[in-house]
């Protein structure tokens, strides 16, 4: 035995290996019936049952837990996720920033988004509704990349049960609140403007 | 007009061009690209871009302006030339508003497409913008200052092919160049620059509306986002529309248009029409056509009990009244009903003009006239127009009228009893002739005088006409130049030299002056005879346009029989317009009775009044689909068999199914289309077979055309003039522009009104309202003034058929009546 874990160190370099000092397997068969009896009675049984039931107590309520306690508590979820869409506003006016260019509507892989728009009091192009039916959306996040407003992007919004596999949602349920304006940070993922774009535009020049 | 084929070389393509033909568009029909702005095919040349510059033998030079030259060795760019373009579009997008996200025009926008096409990404010039607000010019017109380049096509347009000359380029009140520019950038480029920076485009009355035809042909060309109309304005996104390519069906022209449509909202998913759009540079269209096109009459589903009450009602139905705005197709079912039910048709129009044809075939031998509209566009330089109500009648036949004078430097004769001054003012070379009411035989006998080779002419016209030639005794005083020989000797070298001088006298005549009194009988202007010599000058394709006046005319027999000796016996070619979309169809296909509106005849009315009404307008007995709900084909002016196609939805019953009832019905209405009748000049073919479309060099590839069949001609002799007493105040049955019928009233960009229209001076006698008579029955109705009307006759609409305006005109467009103020 010896002989071969000097070989072995030859080889393997420093390897420590350590004997363990287990007890003899039983090997007569009245040795076997002691053992037996003995794990039967003896009191090893319950301490088992109590390690399950402390780890139980343990992962469910106390320090062992490793999962999220959903619906309660929910992930955080990546920038570049792609979720049920937000329509973000202007921080400066609190405007929607949606000018209704059809860009999304164009591109849109599963021709889901629809729009209206029309001539406003201020001379403006409005856009009155905006829906995008999410029975067919693949969440392909094209429409957050081709919006040149940064105005459709992809929020954390990802429940989407519900009672039927068509359901729209409208421009008011993906807008901003408007209350929560303070809140709307500028979104990182899909579409956003690279960090280095300043860098890779030429300026028009003005005359004023 | 030479029409001597040369061969020139475009890029190293041979190509077969007609001599004088513009390089663009030998180029364009031989399918070679030159990028071209401000040109339009049928209007004169603006140079306004310069982008078209090419290289021709050498030198530089615009193809929508270079005429093509045997053996010619064009190259359509070169790096000079490459530069010179994207100069250009870089100068175009100086400024141009970063606003593609909302415009209307983005996605087929030739600035746009242009830029890319050029690859301009980088911008080396710069100027100080101005304010340029955006304005609303007419009940449809939105201009935008700040996105048009100053192309000019609007205002080419409404000049050469409307003929309203209604826009013209203004002030911009821009900041001067930098003189620099000039020596740096191309130079092209820089001319280019310098008008656009000074140029805008205006109203050309001064004010701050159009006051025009509201035709929208502005809207059409305009390659950018700068002319829109004001309900489109902002409502989608052109490439959201799908187009459905039909044919207009408003008026006799038949005008190939595309319904352009999208779901209604996001609630509604039914298709709507948002707007129409045509192949501007091959056809304009009117107003009516344009703006008219929410006609359609929505049914969600079958009305049985209403259909069975309809069957019984056919069934039982002595005669069915019907209009001329309806298919071949439904023409040629109620024909078929005529002949397995025995049932009478009325159709007033259709029959008034077919009574007309019929005459005119029995003289001519031809069933159909030989005139062709679009040939007398691109060759006719004098024309004369007949009966006809243009500037409301028929658009395209005033769009040709216009396009005579501006483009082949035409002159033209306007016979009317109503004066409009738009007409005299499409040219200087346009004389209106005010004649009296019902002297239309007249005028048609002085054009034979004129214009018939006397000696073909059978004697008894040939002695008839003259009867009214008054020779007469006039002195004249002439200037008389004689040459006078003198002999001289020079002072200085003592030599007799022979000088020639010319001495004037004034001498004495006495000359014979033929005064025709045919042109007293019309009324015409006084130095007629001087004028018509002038306007003859040089001129070699004559061209002579009827209406309706000569079909609702005691005299309509001699009439067409006048216009067939006129076909025969002199130049003009003669083109005779259909009073309504489709009374051609119609008078070809139905056998037509006269309507003596007796009520003891039960009557089904489609479209119109009867006892029992199938409507496409939703206000009948039972609903039928509207025009822009329906496919099948229309027989147009053009004698074109064009096909029309369905844009809106449509779930209620169809004529066809009325006739699957009865037994005599075919699967879908379109099977009827193969079934026209050959000996009608039709075609046996398949709907679905027809193209709807313009080749590249502008060639109609529309259905097909009429075939004409022609017959033994019996020669008689046209009776003599009969001048027919009208007196007192006079109605004259015209539609204001853009309203042709129920279908354009009922359109929501269409509101001209049912009232009376007048000119200005009769209106300060009339007031706002007055209250006329005819047949005992009293009329009151708003007066409006039309501006461009003369005269004191009053045109009275006959758009709505609920007041049934034909039946009280009977066979005449003119009635007497009595007028007050309401
Ligand atoms: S994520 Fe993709 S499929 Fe969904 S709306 Fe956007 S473009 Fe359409
Ligand atoms: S792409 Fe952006 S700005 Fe354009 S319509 Fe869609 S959401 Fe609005
Ligand atoms: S609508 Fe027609 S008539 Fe009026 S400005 Fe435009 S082109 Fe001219
Ligand atoms: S309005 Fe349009 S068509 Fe007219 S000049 Fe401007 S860009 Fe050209
Ligand atoms: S109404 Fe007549 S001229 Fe006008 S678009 Fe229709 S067919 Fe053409
Ligand atoms: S197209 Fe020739 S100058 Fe504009």
């Amino acid at each position: 035995m010896n002989e071969i874990r000097k070989e072995d160190e030859r080889v393997k370099g420093t390897q420590e290996y350590v004997l363990l000092d287990l007890s003899h397997s039983p090997e007569t068969g009245f040795d076997q019936f002691a053992q037996v009896v003995k794990r039967t009675f003896g009191k090893e049984l319950f301490v088992g049952l109590w390690v399950t039931l402390r780890e139980m107590g343990s992962t469910l309520f106390g320090k062992g837990k490793h999962t999220v306690s959903y619906p309660l508590e929910k992930m955080p979820i990546a920038p570049r996720y792609r979720a049920i869409h937000d329509m973000l506003r202007l921080l400066e006016s609190g405007n929607y920033r949606c000018i209704g260019c059809g860009l999304c509507e164009k591109i849109c892989i599963s021709n889901c988004i629809a729009m209206d728009t029309k001539y406003d009091e201020n001379q403006r192009k409005e856009v009155s509704e905006y829906t995008i039916n999410f029975g067919r959306c693949i969440f392909c996040g094209y429409c957050a990349e081709v919006c040149p407003e940064l105005a459709i992007v992809h929020g954390g919004r990802y429940e989407n049960a519900s009672e039927q596999r068509a359901s729209f949602s409208l421009f008011e349920d993906m807008l901003k609140p408007i209350d929560m304006l303070t809140q709307q940070k500028e979104f990182d993922g899909f579409g956003a403007v690279s960090p280095n774009a300043d860098e890779n535009i030429k300026k028009t020049p003005l005359a004023y | 007009m030479s029409e001597n084929m040369i061969t020139m070389t475009i890029d190293g393509v041979a190509c077969q061009a007609k001599e004088g033909e513009y390089i663009l568009n030998v180029a364009r029909a031989n399918a070679i690209f030159i990028p071209a702005i401000c040109y339009l095919t049928r209007c004169s040349p603006t140079l306004a871009c310069r982008i078209c510059l090419v290289e021709a033998d050498g030198k530089r030079v615009y193809a929508c302006n270079a005429k093509a030259k045997d053996g010619m060795e064009v190259l359509t760019s070169n790096q000079e030339i490459l530069e010179e373009r994207k100069a250009i579009m870089q100068v175009y997008d100086v400024n141009h508003p970063l606003q593609c996200g909302v415009c209307d025009q983005s996605g087929s926008c030739e600035l746009q497409n242009y830029t890319l096409e050029l690859s301009v990404d980088t911008q080396p010039y710069v100027i100080a913008d101005t304010t340029r607000e955006a304005k609303n010019w007419s009940s449809v017109l939105h201009y935008d200052p700040g996105l048009c380049i100053v192309c000019e096509r609007c205002v080419t347009v409404c000049k050469d092919m409307i003929g309203d000359a209604a826009i013209t380029t203004g002030a911009r009140g821009g900041v001067e160049l930098d003189k620099e520019y000039k020596e740096s950038m191309p130079k092209d480029a820089y001319s280019m620059w310098n008008k656009l920076q000074k140029s805008v485009i205006t109203p050309s009355n001064d004010t701050d509306s159009t006051n025009c035809s509201d035709c929208g042909e502005c809207i059409a060309v305009c390659p950018v986002g700068a002319l829109v109309s004001r309900d489109f304005v902002y409502t989608t996104n052109s490439w959201e529309l799908t187009k459905v390519p039909a044919t207009c069906a408003h008026c006799s022209s038949g005008c190939q248009i595309y319904y352009e449509t999208k779901p209604t909202s996001i609630e509604n998913r039914d298709q709507k029409i948002y707007r129409v759009t045509n192949e501007w540079n091959y056809l304009s269209l009117c107003g009516a056509g344009r703006f008219g096109y929410d006609f359609e009459n929505r049914v969600v589903a079958k009305n049985e009990v209403a259909f069975r009450v309809a069957i019984d009602a056919i069934k039982s139905a002595q005669a069915i009244r019907f209009t001329s705005v309806i298919t071949n197709e439904e023409a040629l079912m109620l024909q078929t009903l005529k002949e397995k039910l025995g049932v009478k048709l009325f159709n007033t129009e259709a029959k008034a003009f077919q009574n007309f044809m019929s005459s005119y075939t029995t003289h001519s031998g031809n069933m159909l006239f030989g005139g062709n509209i679009k040939e007398m566009m691109q060759t006719s330089d004098f024309i004369i127009s007949i009966g006809s109500s243009l500037r409301n009648d028929n658009p395209n036949v005033r769009y040709l009228f216009n396009n005579i004078q501006k483009l082949n430097k035409g002159a033209g004769l306007y016979f009317h009893p109503v004066g409009d001054s738009l007409i005299t003012s499409m040219g200087k070379n346009i004389t209106q002739i005010e004649h009296k009411v019902g002297t239309e035989e007249a005028i048609l006998y002085w054009i034979l005088d004129q214009f018939a080779d006397k000696e073909k002419l059978p004697s008894e016209i040939n002695e008839y006409i003259t009867s009214f030639h008054e020779v007469s005794k006039k002195t004249i005083t002439e200037k008389v130049i004689t040459d006078v020989t003198e002999t001289v000797v020079d002072a200085e070298t003592g030599e007799s030299k022979e000088i020639v001088k010319k001495v004037t006298t004034n001498v004495e005549k006495e000359i014979e002056v033929v005064a025709n009194r045919l042109l007293d009988i019309l009324d015409a202007p006084a130095d007629f005879d001087a004028t018509l010599e002038k306007y003859l000058g040089k001129k070699e394709n004559f061209s002579l346009v009827l209406g309706e006046d000569l079909y609702f005319h005691s005299q309509v027999k001699n009439l067409a029989h006048l216009v067939a000796l006129i076909e025969e016996f002199t130049p003009f070619s003669v083109a005779i317009i259909p009073p309504r979309t489709n009374s051609l169809g119609v008078a070809l296909l139905c056998e037509l009775d006269d309507d003596m509106n007796d009520d003891k005849i039960t009557t089904v009315g489609y479209n119109t009044i009867g006892d029992f009404v199938l409507s496409s307008l939703g206000n009948g007995d039972l609903d039928m689909p509207a025009m822009n709900q329906q496919e099948g084909t229309l027989t147009n002016m053009h004698k074109r068999v064009v096909p029309t196609n369905a844009a809106v939805s449509y779930h209620g019953y169809e004529l066809n199914d009325i006739m699957n009832e009865l037994g005599f019905g075919q699967d879908l209405t379109v099977d009827w289309t193969s079934l026209l009748p050959t000996g009608r000049g039709f075609k046996s073919v398949d709907f679905d077979s027809l193209p709807n479309g313009y080749t590249n060099s502008g060639e109609e590839n529309r259905g097909y055309r009429l075939e004409n069949k022609t017959t033994k001609s019996t020669s008689s002799i046209p009776t003599k003039i009969v001048t027919s007493d009208i007196s007192g105040e006079i109605l004259y049955r015209c539609n204001p522009q853009r309203q042709f019928n129920e279908f354009t009233d009922k359109a929501h960009q269409i509101f001209e009104e049912f009232a009376l229209y007048v000119s200005k001076e009769k209106a300060e006698m009339l007031g706002d309202k007055a209250t006329l008579e005819i047949n005992n029955k009293e009329f009151t109705l708003p007066v409006v003034v039309d501006d461009r009307m003369s005269g004191d006759i009053i045109k009275l609409p006959d758009f709505k058929h609920s007041h049934e305006i034909y039946t009280h005109f009977g066979d005449s467009r003119f009635k007497s009546t009595t007028i007050r103020k309401a």
